[in-house]
């Protein structure tokens, strides 16, 4: 994408939460994903206590708060990922209203299937932009030759880098500017169609002009998917998200001290807390 | 040259970096100089003959080929050996293990511990197992086998480190897509680990390749062509030690031999290296359209 294209579409910052809102209203509220009663503990140090959040399906949930409050370790609840850190211990239970829950605690890998990840810096495999994208296509067994052309195509089309890097498919993931990499990761994990996506900071790392490109693709993407985004960036929470949740460290535990629709939550914040994180930005 | 030297403009700057430039030439220098002697002492010796041939006369004449055999098969012995054993170690220690458990601990720190332990013990524990209560005897295996014993502490912590650095951010990435362990481990951190697995490997073969006090006492010293490995052979490093010490006038070819080691080390690390970049590139790039 060159900046004509870019100044094409409107920017951002002018439909602040408008933009979210419509997409939320104009589809079918049809299921959640609930967290009950999450604790994480790494070792003896527990770092988020009994946290509620009810997420709605093909929305975007922001989730703010300072560093250290536990947002990124309530995004491994939900793939999981926590598994893999020793010494974690999670309690509580997330749950897909519409997937089969049962199936996947069993099942680690048909969970994370369902449920893609993108980081705080972009982490593309060290191999060439094809078999990014390939090679988690083939680990899951799609193999059929057209099936796996037709996916990463419109993976890479739908972050919008089919037409930036469709000459040059073979060349290393790492040729690829900061943003772009991001937008691999993106389509790497678009390629296994989840459900949901979940991004912790996936701007942090990123320019303004990359930042809008993903912040574009994070609306578009909520059509279809749910999204939970982890940000610093009220900015950003203002302008895709239609839920947020706020997250304090009380007593030293992460805690989710307020939920509800962008809209309320950032013209009339009801927790003192956040009215005093707000003010800062 | 238009260096730093001339543009600083402080007389202590000036002495500084010409303190740096008689450090960098000394440290050449003594690299170089043992290298130019074997160099221009060896090449009197070096011939096809001297390949090709026999030793005769205790090596003062003919040349070293079963030597080189001998020497190959030990320490192809040893790798074959010691490399599965390191790699499933490295394995262990950084996709199995907790990091801080007190397994992972207690192998960390036992490797640590070979890995001080002098070579001539390591040859007596060959001696004692492998020759005897093993009954190999004398012979290539069980001077492979103890060499192998040698380098694994050295072997495992080069592939631990490189398996640490590779697989630590693609472990999570990999894992978020839901892929196993195995597959991100196979398909992406070895690969990227290729390069420190290399660099361990030839680390280990020049030890291997540089031993003499382990198969003294453990493959012995016969320099006749062995037929298999289960035959007592001797390797190039006991050679070398052999002619110059215990053989009057063997020194020429002591010298040519310790060319032919030299060159033989360049030429398996070479192979390693080109080997490693081939499969780097196989295993990372294009399996594209
Ligand atoms: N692997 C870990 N082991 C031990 N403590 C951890 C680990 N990861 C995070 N923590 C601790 O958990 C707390 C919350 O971390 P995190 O979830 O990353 O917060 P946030 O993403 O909101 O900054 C922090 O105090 C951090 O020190
Ligand atoms: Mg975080």
């Amino acid at each position: 994408m060159t900046h004509s294209t870019l100044l094409a579409t409107p920017p951002l910052v002018a439909r602040p939460y408008a933009a979210a809102q419509s997409i939320a209203d104009s589809r079918p509220s049809s299921g959640h994903i609930e967290f009950d009663d999450i604790s994480v503990r790494y070792g003896n140090n527990k770092v988020v206590e009994s946290v509620c959040l009810k997420v709605p399906r093909n929305s975007v949930t922001a989730m703010i708060g300072p560093s250290g409050c536990g947002k990124s370790s309530m995004l491994y609840t939900v793939n999981r990922l926590c598994d893999l850190i020793p010494g974690c211990c999670v309690t509580g239970s997330v749950e897909f209203s519409w997937l089969d829950n049962e199936q996947m605690r069993k099942d680690a890998i048909l969970l994370r299937r369902q449920v893609g990840m993108l980081f705080q810096r972009p982490n593309p495999f060290p191999f060439s932009i094809w078999k990014n994208l390939e090679f988690a296509l083939k680990q899951h067994g799609i193999r059929a030759k057209a099936d796996v052309n037709e996916r990463i195509e419109s993976a890479l089309q739908e972050v919008g880098l089919w037409d930036e890097v469709k000459d040059r498919l073979s060349a290393s993931a790492f040729s690829l500017s900061g943003g772009q990499q991001q937008r691999l990761c993106l389509a790497r994990a678009l390629v296994l169609q989840p459900a949901v996506l979940l991004m912790d900071e996936p701007c942090s790392a990123l320019d303004p002009i990359s930042t809008q490109k993903i912040e574009d693709l994070i609306l578009r993407l909520s059509r279809t998917r749910t999204i939970l985004l982890v940000t610093h960036s009220l900015g950003q929470a203002r302008r895709v998200a239609s839920q947020v949740a706020m997250f304090w460290k009380l007593d030293g535990v992460g805690r989710l001290i307020e939920c509800g629709s962008a809209l309320d939550l950032f013209d009339q914040p009801r927790h003192d807390l956040t009215k005093s994180y707000l003010a800062y930005a | 040259m238009n260096t730093l030297g001339s543009s600083l403009p402080y007389p202590r700057d000036r002495l500084w970096n010409g303190f740096l430039w008689v450090g960098s030439l000394l440290v050449v220098a003594v690299l170089l100089w043992p290298l130019l002697i074997v160099v221009l002492e060896g090449s009197h010796a070096l011939s096809l003959e001297f390949f090709t041939q026999s030793p005769s006369d205790a090596g003062r004449s003919g040349g070293i080929l079963p030597i080189l055999v001998s020497t190959l098969a030990i320490v192809s012995v040893s790798l074959a050996a010691a490399l599965p054993l390191a790699f499933a170690i490295a394995v262990m220690l950084t996709e199995v293990c907790r990091p801080d458990g007190w397994i992972a601990t207690s192998m960390r720190c036992s490797l640590d511990v070979l890995a001080g332990v002098p070579s001539v013990v390591f040859g007596l524990f060959g001696l004692s197992l492998f020759c005897r209560q093993l009954g190999m005897g004398y012979s290539i295996a069980a001077g492979g086998l103890t060499l192998a014993c040698m380098i694994l502490p050295t072997l495992a912590r080069a592939l631990t480190t490189a398996l640490e650095a590779a697989g630590e951010q693609h472990r999570v990435s990999g894992a978020a897509l839901g892929l196993s362990q195995p597959a991100v481990l196979w398909s992406v951190t070895v690969p990227v680990a290729l390069p420190g697995i290399c660099a361990g490997l030839i680390l280990a073969m020049t030890r291997a390749l540089a031993e003499t006090a382990v198969l003294l006492f453990t493959s012995g010293y016969s320099d006749r062509m062995p037929e298999s490995i289960m035959d007592s052979g001797r390797s190039i490093s006991i050679h070398i030690y052999d002619l110059s010490t215990n053989v009057p006038g063997g020194m020429q070819n002591a010298y040519g031999s310790a060319l032919a080691l030299l060159l033989m080390l360049t030429v398996l690390s070479v192979s390693v290296h080109w080997a490693t970049r081939w499969m780097h590139k196989h295993m990372t790039g294009a399996s594209q359209r």
